[in-house]
């Protein structure tokens, strides 16, 4: 039994990143079992980690199941290295792995990130790993868990397919923009969340592999490399990516790459991805 | 089988209930809520006056239930509350499990397997194109939170559908046909009234002209000049569609203005099967004669 000493005494040696062997083993096989079911959420024990639920807990776990100690590791919030939650979730793996950091997607292996994919090329050698906080993309249309289930079995996806319709009518268009509903491989009707539209595109066939880690809810899912990832609409409405009519980043002038408008009197725009942008104004 | 069962089998002589070629067939179905065994029949059924058995409480809610429905014609079942018509209406749907029973959809495998047999997938799956249910509470059959369109929209999405604008056009001509005003196809059916929600589940059911349809008490709670004008609403369908259909009801009104043909239950039993013209000029059985008679009163 541990003792009062031991518990008020100095930290022992923590393990390599921070969770134990078997609690990472645990992760893996949810990993793998997810690779094999493209778009299916798998349930794994999620852990208490040292950042809250709904912070990136889930990405943070599978990076950590994940990562080897020739890794390098980019992790972005928003799109921007320097948010302080990224800032923080790097710093967690790296201090507790020993592994290089970086902010450059050509430099990385394993890339966590919340709301985004980085504009830069991502290839087969690299791991994308996205925070995710609602991992069931017919949450709006179902509540009851088993009723879930049995639709996902089933592949039986009208529900979502009349809120599409809904939306349609109510508001001349399909309003979803984050965690459009994709269907993946043909089967699975998976949340892409949290990611914008406009990343969308970019799972589709991608040649990297994607883990969607959800810690709160205690799910991981897959998107394997050459997978097709379809985002739902109907024949006769083409899905769009967000656009900002002639709008260009006010700091590297990029019109081709995923902008936020910056509040003001005269609305401005610059690139969501950071590294991206700096890069562009250096060269 | 016991002398009770022996006598209901004779009644049930199936002579007004089979046709040539059945769209709908049911042998022997059979509902029982609870653990039975063979005395459980005898100490149900309309000769004990109770459809729950006295020794172990169970409810046989419909047994030894037999009839066959042709293309273009309705059948009714028509009982007291209780009676296990519903029941047997709902075995049939899939909404519930029945506890024994042969029934075939000449639309499924040319009627060469018991569709209560099937796994609960392929069955939920009949309910898109092959067989489609209108209740009497319009919340069982409707999402009452989505549109008019949207509640349509469900079963044509799931039969394949992905043309926004040709599922409009389905709906709206759905809608024209059950005389829903179009301008209310976009609203939400909850602000819709009795009668107008029993039209939208009609449009609903009929989405993917399913050879079959079950009405379970289709104009129930309505006011009298609202059912009348839904009742003549399914009349004038089931003449223009070649539906076979089946439909529950306790109102003699209702059973004489779409059926052909039906079978009187009570107690889970069905103790009478005629032409309904006969029925209600001659009814047989004491029970046929007291429901009628309440009805002519």
């Amino acid at each position: 039994m541990t003792s009062i000493a031991e518990l008020t005494g100095p930290p022992q040696a923590t393990p390599f990143a921070l969770l134990d062997e078997e609690s990472k083993r645990e992760i893996r096989r949810a990993l793998l079992q997810a690779v094999a079911t493209p778009g299916y959420q798998v349930p794994f024990g999620s852990r208490e980690m040292p950042v809250a639920r709904g912070w990136g807990s889930g990405g943070l776990q599978i990076s950590l199941a994940i990562v080897g100690r020739h890794d390098v590791v980019k992790v972005i919030d928003q799109g921007d290295d320097e948010g302080v939650n990224a800032v923080n979730l790097r710093r967690l793996i790296s201090s507790s792995t020993n592994t290089e950091e970086t902010t450059e997607v050509n430099e990385a292996t394993i890339v966590q990130s919340r709301h985004r994919i980085p504009e830069d090329a991502m290839e087969e050698d690299h791991i994308l790993v996205l925070q995710v906080p609602v991992p069931e993309p017919l949450r709006g249309v179902e509540r009851d868990m088993k009723e879930l289930a049995r639709m996902h079995a089933e592949a039986d996806y009208s529900k979502m397919w009349v809120s599409l319709y809904e939306d349609k009518v109510r508001n001349g268009v399909i309003t979803q923009t984050t965690g459009y509903p994709c269907l993946v491989a043909g089967r699975y009707v998976t949340a892409t969340t949290p990611i914008p539209r406009w990343d969308i595109p970019r799972l589709h066939q991608s040649e990297f592999l994607t883990l969607f880690g959800a810690g709160r809810e205690k799910r991981v899912y897959a998107i394997p490399p050459h997978t097709d990832v379809e985002p739902l609409t109907f024949d006769d409405v083409p899905f769009e990516v967000e656009s900002a009519d002639g709008a260009s980043c006010r700091l590297c002038g990029s019109n081709e790459s995923f902008l936020v408008e910056s509040p003001g009197d005269t609305p401005t725009w610059a690139c969501s991805d950071t590294a991206f942008c700096r890069r562009r104004r250096t060269k | 089988m016991s002398t009770a069962e022996m006598s209901m089998a004779d009644m049930t002589s199936l002579a007004a209930i089979r046709v040539a070629e059945p769209v709908v067939r049911v042998r022997n179905l059979g509902k029982v809520y609870g653990p039975f065994d063979e005395g459980s029949l005898a100490r149900t059924g309309p000769g004990v006056g109770t459809a729950r058995d006295s020794r172990t409480g169970s409810i046989v809610a419909a047994w030894n239930v037999n009839f066959d429905v042709a293309a273009g014609e309705a059948l009714g079942i028509v009982g007291e509350s209780g009676s296990g018509k519903s029941t047997v209406l709902r075995c049939i749907a899939g909404d519930q499990a029945a506890t024994t029973g042969d029934v075939r959809f000449q639309c499924h495998d040319d009627g060469a397997s018991n569709i209560l047999d099937l796994d609960p997938a392929t069955r939920r799956r009949l309910r898109v194109d092959k067989v489609s249910v209108v209740y009497q509470d319009a919340a069982e059959g409707l999402a009452l939170g989505v549109t008019a369109g949207g509640n349509i929209a469900d079963p044509l999405t799931a039969a394949g559908w992905r043309n926004f604008g040709r599922i409009r056009e389905r709906a709206a001509e759905l809608l024209a046909r059950t005389e829903v005003p179009l301008d209310r196809m976009d609203d939400i059916v909850r602000n819709f009234s009795g009668g107008m929600r029993q039209r939208v589940q009609i449009a609903r059911a009929l989405a993917n002209n399913p050879p079959i349809l079950l009405l379970d008490e289709p104009t129930t709670g309505l006011d009298a000049s609202v059912a009348a004008g839904v009742l003549d609403l399914i009349r004038r369908l089931l003449e223009e569609l070649d539906l076979a259909v089946v439909v529950v009801s306790h109102d003699f009104a209702v059973i004489e203005m779409l059926t052909q043909r039906c079978i009187v239950m009570q107690h889970g039993r069905v103790v009478e099967d005629a032409l309904t013209d006969q029925l209600l000029e001659d009814p047989q059985h004491p029970y046929s004669q007291k429901l009628v008679a309440a009805a002519r009163a």
